[in-house]
């Protein structure tokens, strides 16, 4: 029988309003699959968003969910966390809304090593406000505030989590359904924070001014980039710059985890 | 004079930019957000294509982009941003910080509703809740309006060393095509030469900035902003003048409709004064003496202007798009607070409009009827087509 994909959703706010072939949709059901196979009950997930496109993506989902200002998820989604550390949180963003604006927010997130799983659905435009330069608009790349060219270099996400204490770091792209859903698996399993990047696609603002209008265009040059990191590993220095590398990019179990550490401070001061 | 020659058919957002590139911007920076993010596309396609001699920085979110607008004006640049609803929200801290540093920045700020929850549409609650920060504050009803109040706030704001607001209507005229004269660039060079500062950063001379000011004189830097407020009101004055001979066109602090023998006046900002003339139009015909205003200088607020505007003994309805929960709209009790003392006017505040919420001739209407009636609130809030 094929999945079932009914319960995990509002139907009643369906169709979205995101453009055919956009890739936010594939992060969606990747998602869905992956807290089906935890089996993760919803009414035990609060999945938090900011400002975008990508931020529309709670708001049809049939869990606990909250749509909040441009940058600021994952804060709230802290506050969530900190009264609430049995439940399952979970944080979407793109990447205008979680590195520029929400940027202080992620490092920070990051270097509590709360419980929180951070998924940014990266597409390197501001997808909703009409194709503006973001933060991972690569170099020389096209945007309405760019029409001749990004001149500011770009993030590099993984790298800039792990500097800033994410205790998983991990990667996948929409061109991979399956392979992202099992990322996105590990990540809400491990215990601590988990910051998965989503190489994506947003054609109609991006792939429109680069050469990439037609989605299936756009998904095939993001596929074509990706290699596992286990092959990435062996490549030439020189062709590691054509490729990202996807998977879990880094893992550290046993780094204490905010709430719990918080909880046993509570603990020992109330014996 | 200008010609007709110079007519062209723009939005609002991109008038805003017109005005901006004529105004020979030295820095701008941004950040996007419907629906303002349009001005400055425009504007980074200016600067790239070499229209205009500007930098145009994307900064990573509002309070920054306020805080590098004021760090150029700083160093004696002519800094612009624009923002909308959150952004404006989010810069507030550094609103206040503008004002106190005494940089002249110029921000358009197109009117949409703050969340929670979510809308895009316009009212006034962005921006009337930055009323206090020390801001000028113009509010327009049309493209050529916005066009004109950009290039007169700079003039202005550079004289008093104060911040200014070109505020228009979120899609009404942020989106909506009009007609616009555009001056050619002679004619606005010499109503607004380039900007001479007093004091500012400068490695020639240097200064601090930003120091520690204890209660010995904290004071009297509040009173010396206050007193430039009142300063300015005479500045706009004559540099409406001064625009009117350069151009021929005429921009008035508040903007009369039918006023001089009204009984009964209804007062707004922005678009929504249209709906404001339908009504007052229809009731003529009733044989009531029906009169409106339309205030386009919101800070420094037109005190004399009003008074000797509104006849006495009227009734005067203002509609605000803006709640001051607990109390009533902002304007309304401005407006209270101007004509009440010498007990001239009776003055009721009405709320209409939010969230994008059209105000039709209809419920301007029943603003006047409500006051006609006598079933008015004079105290509380009076709430237009709203299901209670
Ligand atoms: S604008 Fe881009 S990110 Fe937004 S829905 Fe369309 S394709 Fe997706």
């Amino acid at each position: 029988m094929s999945f079932d994909y009914k319960p995990y959703l509002r139907y009643e706010k369906l169709p979205h309003m995101w453009c055919p072939g956009c890739g936010i949709g594939i992060v969606v059901k990747a998602m869905i699959r992956a807290f089906d196979d935890l089996e993760w009950d919803p009414r035990d997930i609060a999945v938090v968003s900011g400002i975008g496109c990508t931020s529309r993506a709670p708001g049809y989902l049939n869990m606990n969910t909250l749509h909040t200002t441009h940058g600021r998820a994952l804060s709230f989604a802290t506050g969530i966390k900190m009264h609430r550390p049995d439940g399952n949180v979970v944080v979407i963003a793109g990447d205008g809304d979680s590195t520029a604006i929400g940027g202080n927010h992620l490092i920070h997130a990051a270097r509590r090593n709360i419980n929180i799983t951070m998924i940014v659905n990266n597409n390197n435009i501001y997808g909703m406000t009409g194709g503006q330069y973001s933060p991972t608009t690569p170099l020389g790349a096209k945007a309405a505030t760019a029409p001749y060219g990004n001149l500011e270099p770009s993030f590099d996400l993984p790298h800039l989590l792990r500097g800033a204490g994410a205790s998983f770091v991990a990667r996948g792209h929409v061109g991979n359904g399956r392979q992202l859903s099992t990322i996105l698996k590990k990540g809400f399993a491990h215990n601590g924070f988990a910051f998965i990047e989503v190489v994506s696609n947003c054609h109609t603002q991006f792939g429109r001014r680069n050469r990439m209008a037609d989605p299936m265009n756009m998904i095939k040059w993001i596929s074509d980039r990706a290699k596992p990191l286990k092959k990435f590993g062996q490549m030439e220095e020189d062709d590691k710059a054509k490729y990202f590398p996807v998977g879990v990019l880094f893992e550290e179990k046993d780094r204490p985890e905010y709430t719990a550490t918080y909880e046993k401070l509570i603990k020992k001061l109330s014996a | 004079m200008i010609s007709e020659e110079h007519r062209i058919a723009i939005t609002g957002n991109q008038a805003i930019a017109h005005a901006v590139r004529m105004a020979r911007i030295h820095v701008v920076a941004a950040y996007p957000i419907t629906p303002q993010t349009s001005v400055v596309e425009e504007i980074a396609e200016f600067c790239a294509a070499g229209k205009m001699d500007a930098k145009f920085i994307q900064t990573e979110s509002e309070h920054s982009s306020m805080s590098a607008c004021i760090g150029a004006s700083m160093t004696g640049a002519r800094a612009f941003t624009a923002t909308s609803s959150q952004g404006l929200a989010l810069m507030h801290e550094m609103l206040h910080w503008a004002v106190g540093a005494r940089t002249p920045v110029i921000l358009g700020e197109v009117n949409r509703a703050l969340a929670a929850p979510w809308t895009i549409l316009t009212d006034q609650s962005d921006s009337m809740a930055q009323r206090d920060t020390g801001w000028m504050q113009f509010y327009c009803a049309n493209n050529q309006e916005v066009f004109d109040s950009t290039l007169l706030a700079f003039k202005v704001a550079e004289q008093v060393l104060l911040p200014a607001m070109v505020v228009l209507d979120a899609f009404v005229l942020s989106h909506s095509t009009e007609a616009v004269i555009l001056p050619p660039q002679d004619l606005v060079d010499e109503y607004l030469p380039p900007r001479e500062t007093p004091v500012k950063l400068d490695p020639d001379e240097p200064h601090a900035f930003g120091g520690m000011m204890f209660p010995d004189v904290f004071m009297e830097q509040r009173y010396k902003i206050e007193q430039s407020m009142d300063i300015a009101k005479e500045v706009i004055l004559s540099e409406i003048e001064e625009w009117e001979k350069a151009t021929g066109r005429q921009l008035k602090p508040l903007y009369p409709y039918r006023i001089d023998d009204a009984e009964v006046v209804v007062m707004c900002l922005g678009t929504a004064f249209g709906s404001v003339r339908y009504a007052v139009d229809k009731l003529r015909k009733e044989g009531i003496k029906a009169g409106g205003i339309r205030m386009w200088q919101y800070r420094p607020f037109p005190i004399k202007q009003l008074k000797e505007l509104i006849p006495e003994g009227s009734q005067v309805g203002v509609i605000d798009r803006a709640v001051s929960f607990g109390i009533s709209g902002p304007v309304g009790s401005e407006v209270k607070s101007v004509l009440s003392p010498e007990s001239r006017n009776s003055v009721y505040g009405f709320i209409a409009g939010l969230g994008g919420r059209e105000i039709q001739p209809e419920s301007v209407e029943s603003v006047f009827r409500a006051m006609l009636e006598g079933s008015a609130d004079p105290v509380g809030i009076n709430w237009v087509d709203v299901r209670k």
